[in-house]
């Protein structure tokens, strides 16, 4: 009797596992289908190129501040600060966002004018994975400074259908 | 119209750097979410914020789709003299939302 039962179940492991295996390898087919091309950090290379117009730019001055690790990626909290005076003739004139991997480059451009009084802003940004993101201040005597930061993303935005 | 919320300190100092803080109820459709048809969901997304202080713009954004649905953007201002900030979003179909604040500056 004993033994029987343990026949059966073992039998119903088998299938099981292989019912499981079919359906993952179902799932994966439309996914690949559906799901719309990402940016690759080439692309967001290309998009900084575009702000900057090829300038050089400097790791400096920019603060790029947002959590390292994100439970929901629909909704990250991301502050930029540039240590810059705020000065008629030299002022930040831009902050621009870029990710690397969700559909598009660009995530935002902050334009600023000496009325601003101090380069800070804040804004809540989506993303579709765990990527890096960089933030680039344009001064106005037309040099580019920048941060950057890795997040990883555990519920990725856009994945929901 | 949209449900919008607007923080900007009513009273202040003259020359005090203020912060402002805005958000707009808006769905920011990707462009990127596939419909149950398989067919994507068109873009429709808020692409740009100008704030202007007494009719003078100091601060302007440009959104992409991966800004949050109900953008929220902060940003600071000089508080240089008593008037009116208004604040316009525009979205992709050109309707433009426009909401004024009052400040009053010692």
């Amino acid at each position: 009797m004993a033994k029987a039962r343990v026949r059966t179940t073992e039998k119903a492991g088998a299938t099981r596992r292989q019912v499981l295996r079919a359906g993952i390898a179902a799932a994966a087919v439309p996914l690949l289908l559906v799901r719309p091309a990402r940016a690759t950090p080439r692309e967001m290379e290309a998009a900084i190129r575009a702000f900057t117009g090829g300038a050089e730019m400097r790791p400096g001055k920019v603060a790029l501040d947002l959590p390292p690790l994100v439970e929901n990626g629909n909704s990250v909290p991301v502050t930029v600060t540039v240590d810059h005076p705020m000065a008629p003739e030299d002022h930040v004139q831009a902050i621009a966002l870029f990710n690397e991997r969700n559909p598009q480059p660009n995530v935002a451009v902050f334009h600023l004018t000496p009325r601003a009084g101090r380069a800070a802003v804040s804004t809540r940004i989506r993303l579709g994975d765990s990527q890096k993101i960089v933030a680039i201040a344009r001064l106005a005597d037309g040099s580019y400074w920048s941060d950057e930061a890795e997040v990883i993303v555990t519920l990725p935005a856009c994945v929901e259908n | 119209m949209a449900r919008t919320l607007i923080n900007i300190p009513k009273q202040t100092r003259r020359g005090e750097v203020i912060e402002i803080k805005t958000l707009i109820a808006h769905p920011m459709e990707t462009g990127f979410r596939p419909l149950a048809n398989g067919s994507l969901a068109p873009r429709d997304i808020i692409n740009r914020l100008v704030c202007t202080y007494n009719g003078e713009e100091v601060f302007r954004a440009d959104l992409f789709p991966a800004i949050t649905a109900n953008p929220y953007v902060a940003f600071t201002t000089v508080a240089t003299e008593s008037g009116e900030i208004a604040l316009s979003w525009t979205d992709d179909r050109g309707q433009t939302q426009t909401e004024t604040v009052a400040i009053k500056v010692e």
